[in-house]
């Protein structure tokens, strides 16, 4: 706040919300335009839109923290002990994302394995054993 | 000696003057400021907790619910408006986000009056954001049958003709292909899935009934919705609190630039943080 005079702040806020208004309308559209709703048979792939979106999501993030809550005015050490944290979510996003696509693939062998009649479950053979390592 | 006496005096005035007690403030930032911004980074994770339980529980099932299907009514228009009305919802949190900007910076030009006014127009913001969540909810819960543990969308995974019309948006005959979403209607009380005949894959020509969709999607709505609307919900209150000591003028007293302002404003930015996120996996996604 120090480094900017309070015109300076004014303007830089009016500039902000409207960058931030035009990067929304402009994720609604491509999210709208990305599934066919706006223009027939176009139609993006579901990882091109997700990145799209992703990225114009962070850009967001970056623009709220960084001009509105002056994350920039702070001292660099504050920046640091607040930002490198959330990192660790970065891992979160992918190993649970992971996770989830592997519960889908045997969602399948654990039907199978609920269906199947007791008589049939022969405990200790080595099938059922190895099924049982399969879903872990 | 003098002049140690004078240094000891001036160090004991400091910590009376709003250093920590150690002489000097960590990160040059005030006590209350520099906490708020670390019980926002534990509040960012209970709030990625949930958005990635989400995002493990809906890349887990085979179908989802498709939000432009689900997300599409608005209370003007009625149906068939995907996105438009979370659309507005967004900006009038992005809006209130701003006038808070503003009422930070009136406050730093110590204006009473400047803070007053900006801080009531972000009140009203937040109350409009909690009224169009109430509205949605309204609709899912009481005319949709949404529940925590019920989920009438259903996504369909082969094409196919309906062999009966549910009187609103689908008639007898009706086509659609797969991954086309509907909604299980209630009748007296009673789920009312209609018929179809199954027009592709291996199933074709075989008859079957829609059914609910992931029951793990109702709960998950409400829960990461619920939980960032009772946030919003806490930020009105608090700002009303600090709007009222503004009004009265206890912050002038302070001289410190209406701090207090500066720290509630940080919470109401991360609300509007997180929605940024509520609002790519929810709807966009």
């Amino acid at each position: 706040m120090a480094h900017l005079t309070y015109e300076e702040s004014k303007k830089s806020a009016s500039k902000i919300i409207i960058i931030l208004a035009i990067i929304t309308i402009a994720e609604v559209l491509f999210a709208l335009l990305g599934k066919g709703y706006l223009k027939e048979g176009i139609e993006f792939h579901p990882a091109l839109m997700g990145g799209v979106m992703i990225i114009m999501s962070i850009v967001k993030a970056y623009l709220i923290i960084f001009e509105f809550m002056h994350m920039k005015y702070e001292a660099p050490g504050l920046a640091k002990s607040v930002l490198l944290p959330t990192l660790l979510l970065v891992w979160g996003v992918i190993a649970f994302t992971w996770e989830g696509s592997d519960w889908f693939k045997r969602r399948d062998l654990i039907k199978t394995k609920n269906e199947r009649p007791m008589k049939d479950v022969k405990v200790g053979s080595v099938y059922d054993s190895a099924v049982t390592r399969n879903i872990g | 000696m003098a002049t140690v006496e004078t240094a000891a005096h001036n160090d004991t005035h400091k910590d009376n003057d709003g250093s920590w007690e150690g002489g000097s403030q960590p990160f040059k930032a005030s006590y209350g400021k520099l906490m708020m911004w670390y019980f926002l980074v534990s509040d960012a994770f209970t709030f990625a907790g949930f958005l990635i339980a989400y995002g493990a529980l809906r890349f887990s099932m085979p179908t989802w619910p498709v939000p432009d299907f689900v997300f599409s009514t608005t209370p003007f228009n009625g149906h068939g408006l995907p996105l438009v009305f979370v659309t507005v919802m967004t900006f009038i949190l992005l809006a209130s986000s701003f006038t808070m900007v503003r009422a930070v910076q009136e406050g730093h030009e110590e204006n009473k009056r400047g803070v007053v006014k900006w801080m009531i127009l972000t009140i009203v913001g937040g109350f409009m954001f909690l009224g169009c969540q109430a509205w949605e909810w309204n609709k899912l819960i009481g005319e949709e049958h949404m529940s925590i543990t019920q989920n009438p969308f259903g996504t369909h995974t082969e094409d196919g003709v309906y062999l009966a019309g549910d009187g609103h948006y689908v008639n007898e005959g009706d086509t659609f292909v797969a991954g086309e979403s509907y909604l299980v209607h209630k009748h007296d009380g009673e789920w009312a899935p209609l018929d179809f005949k199954v027009t592709s894959g291996p199933d074709a020509g075989m008859i079957k009934s829609q059914t609910l969709g992931p029951k793990a999607f109702g709960a998950l709505f409400f829960f990461i919705t619920g939980f960032h609307g009772f946030h919003v919900f806490s930020g009105i209150v608090i700002m009303l609190i600090v709007t009222i000591n503004a009004a009265t003028g206890l912050y002038i007293k302070r001289k410190n630039g209406y701090e207090m302002i500066e720290k509630v404003g940080l919470y109401w930015h991360f609300v509007d943080l997180v929605w940024v996120f509520v609002f790519l996996l929810f709807y966009l996604l």
